[in-house]
């Protein structure tokens, strides 16, 4: 397949054979982490520049890894250490990156329209890292591959996402994606987590966790984050854990082969507990290694790369 | 001064007839339908074009005092004079806020200094904005305000509201209210609905503005005090004040231009030109504003003129600020509601001119002998396309930056000067 996009946005514009073709080439990316040598020459000669405007250990790490065993070269800036916290706008900031020739940035942003914008106006690849409640795009494809090489497809299984809908870019992405693939999609979730429209995604949306556990081959936790329990969206943590957090109890109901998985970072205690993120059936830690081969494939992708990766 | 030949419409009088018009001193001295003698006066030749009254715009900020960046009176005023607009009135949320007689007097020198067309302060509710304590409405009034208002913010406190209608009606200055309950607007920036979900920005529910529409139209229905209620948006808003005018309830209120000609769609690709207070809305909610157009539940038509500089708006969705200029693109903006939804220009016009005149109670807005010699003369032919070149405003914040639009104006007079010609 030509790989048509110069930049990687969000999976509302995938095709499911773009999706599909992503997930294909990975496998063979993942096959570089566990040589000897994790290098290939593939980006030689390549920039990336990582632009992390919201705090990042995970999404931040599998991207330098990824670039780095494509031999490219690559520079991370986040907020506090930028001359955003110096009052520079986003777009000023893109220019002057801009202006120092990268192939390719990844940006996080807090908010929705940055990396679009970016990707308007800058004649580098833009690769979106997470913006505001939009999207996150690599975290859906490498969730995608996860499941894939679980379970061997994806097409049919049934996947339950509980939690924050409303705040949730990960939910978004997975959703548009796991349709996209012919998954059944599942969201869970107290009424004032679930976004307006919500019903129109293509997934099925309930409130009650309970009944979706034992029908689900997987069950996506995510994370609730503090600021939400300020701004009163449920009366607390204790309440939402009984509803809403996967534990033991929640764990054995599930269906034989059935797996657990967390974006990460974990609220142990509250969306999930220690027994149900540390049981075999978690594949969160997949989740992360399988994380830095989707990640070398979409900047092979971006950057146009056309060097064989053996 | 004599305009000769041109299709004169005047809504107040049922007036749509080629003809000439006689200016004297400042003052319309007559329409004459038949014809009429030679003259020596200057004469201008309208064959080909419609002789309007000269805009009145109800609502625009002109940011001076305190944000020349933006706008000030003058570039305002220039703007507004190449839209057609012959009276403006600006909003108090200046800085300092025009709330006591010696920021009103300021405001009314400057615009007798600069402006080339008639400004006319609207004074604040309250003190600052603040939604407490009532500002000085007698002594502003005094000084030349002819409404009041917190645009920009709702008055929270419906006590304070209750107080402030009745203490404007003591002054005989109409109420003009912007309808928004902030705790359910709260961080969001676009309409709430299934886009804002999946563009992922936080969205404004309809109801934030229909439940303060609510409210105000209850305490005009207790007081027996008229409320004008601006920038209406949503289908079910205006379809509270329907009932409330069939109840005999004295509201009125107005639409911008560019609620009756956008929706939310405009919102894809995070253009923060089409970021504004109230959100642009549904396809649903637009039509519905524009039936209101026709059947008259709509009483003007009025811009919202919000001017911000291009940093401000060149940042991200989330923190640019609401508001989109408009003065310029208005009366294209009037005739293109004219041309794609056939509603009777006649109408369409007494939205701009006659209804916000007999609202805030002010002269002008037609052509009647002895009224301000204020015309617009509009070719209805003409194409053009906003630029931002094009614009006179000192900021280029609008939703129609690259459309073209049909029908221009050539030539604004105030006063029987003449102010502007293309």
């Amino acid at each position: 397949m030509n790989w048509p996009h110069k930049d990687l946005i969000a999976i509302q514009n995938l095709t499911a054979d773009e999706i599909g073709h992503v997930l294909d080439m990975a496998s063979s990316f993942k096959e570089i982490s566990k040589r000897d040598i994790k290098k290939v020459p593939t980006l030689r000669g390549k920039t990336v520049v990582l632009l992390f405007y919201e705090p990042s250990t995970r999404t931040r790490l599998s991207f330098e890894i990824a670039a780095k065993r494509l031999s490219a070269d690559t520079v991370a800036l986040s907020a506090s250490g930028s001359s955003f916290s110096k009052g520079e706008t986003i777009m000023d900031a893109a220019y002057n990156v801009m202006a120092m020739a990268p192939d390719c940035i990844v940006i996080r942003y807090p908010s929705a329209g940055i990396p679009a914008k970016m990707a308007e106006l800058l004649s580098c690849s833009v690769i979106n890292g997470g913006d505001g409640f939009h999207e996150h795009p690599t975290q859906a494809l490498l969730d995608m591959y996860s499941l894939k090489e679980h379970f061997g497809r994806i097409e049919g299984l049934t996947v339950a996402i509980v939690g924050d809908i409303m705040h949730s870019r990960v939910a978004r992405s997975n959703v548009y994606g796991l349709v996209k693939m012919g998954a059944r999609v599942v969201l869970v979730a107290p009424k004032t987590l679930l976004p307006p429209g919500v019903e129109l995604w293509g997934a099925s949306v309930t409130n009650e966790l309970d009944p979706v556990i034992p029908e689900a081959d997987a069950v996506m936790m995510l994370r609730v984050q503090n600021e939400r329990l300020n701004e009163r969206f449920f009366s607390g943590a204790r309440e939402y854990s009984i509803f809403y957090g996967l534990n033991r109890k929640r764990v054995e109901m599930m269906k034989d082969g059935a797996v657990i998985m967390h974006p990460g970072p974990m609220n142990r205690g509250v969306e999930i507990t220690h027994d149900a993120a540390d049981s075999a059936r978690s594949i969160i830690l997949d989740q992360v290694e399988n994380g830095v081969a989707v990640r070398m494939t979409l900047l092979y992708l971006s950057m146009g790369g056309t060097a064989n990766v053996d | 001064m004599w305009i000769k030949g041109g299709t004169i419409i005047d809504p107040a009088n049922g007036i749509e007839q080629v003809g000439d018009i006689h200016i004297r001193e400042g003052l319309i001295a007559g329409v004459y339908l038949t014809g009429c003698a030679e003259t020596d006066d200057e004469v201008i030749d309208a064959s080909g074009l419609w002789v309007l009254p000269g805009l009145i715009d109800m609502h625009v900020h002109l940011r001076e005092p305190g944000y020349e960046y933006k706008e000030d009176i003058a570039s305002g005023s220039r703007a507004a004079a190449s839209g057609g607009v012959t009276t403006v009135v600006c909003m108090p949320n200046t800085d300092p806020v025009n709330d006591n007689p010696s920021v009103t007097r300021y405001i009314v020198e400057k615009a007798r200094h600069t402006a080339v067309i008639r400004v006319l302060p609207a004074g604040a509710i309250t003190r600052g904005l603040k939604g407490a304590d009532l500002s000085e409405m007698g002594l502003m009034k005094a000084a030349g305000i002819v409404a009041v208002t917190d645009d920009g913010k709702s008055v929270e406190d419906s006590s304070v509201m209750r107080r402030a209608m009745e203490y404007a009606a003591t002054f005989g200055l109409p109420v003009i209210s912007h309808c928004q309950d902030r705790s359910l607007s709260a961080s969001g920036v676009m309409n709430e609905g299934d886009l804002s979900s999946r563009l992922g920005l936080g969205g404004i529910p309809g109801i934030a503005e229909d439940i303060v529409i609510s409210r105000d139209v209850l305490l005009a229905q207790y007081t027996g005090i008229p409320i004008h209620i601006t920038h209406v948006s949503t289908a079910s808003g205006l379809d509270i004040i329907r009932q409330a005018k069939q109840a005999g309830v004295r509201v009125s209120c107005d639409v911008t231009p560019h609620h009756l000609l956008l929706t939310e769609d405009r919102v894809r690709g995070y253009d923060t030109n089409a970021k504004m207070y109230p959100p642009l809305r549904s396809r649903e909610d637009m039509l519905a504003l524009v039936e209101g157009i026709r059947s008259g539940v709509v009483d003007c038509i009025a811009t919202d003129h919000a001017p911000h500089a291009k940093d401000e708006k060149d940042l991200d969705f989330d923190l640019a600020p609401f508001g989109v200029i408009g003065l310029q693109t208005l009366l294209p903006g009037v005739f293109r509601l004219h041309r794609e939804y056939g509603i009777d220009f006649s109408r369409l016009l007494a939205c701009v001119t006659c209804n916000p005149a007999r609202i805030l109670g002010i002269e002008g807005g037609t052509l009647s002998p002895g009224a301000r010699g204020d015309v617009t003369l509009f070719d209805p032919e003409a194409l053009w396309t906003l630029t931002p070149e094009s614009v006179l405003s000192k900021s280029t914040n609008s939703p129609f930056l690259g459309q073209e639009f049909a029908g221009k104006v050539i030539q604004t007079i105030v006063a029987g000067q003449s102010v502007y010609r293309i």
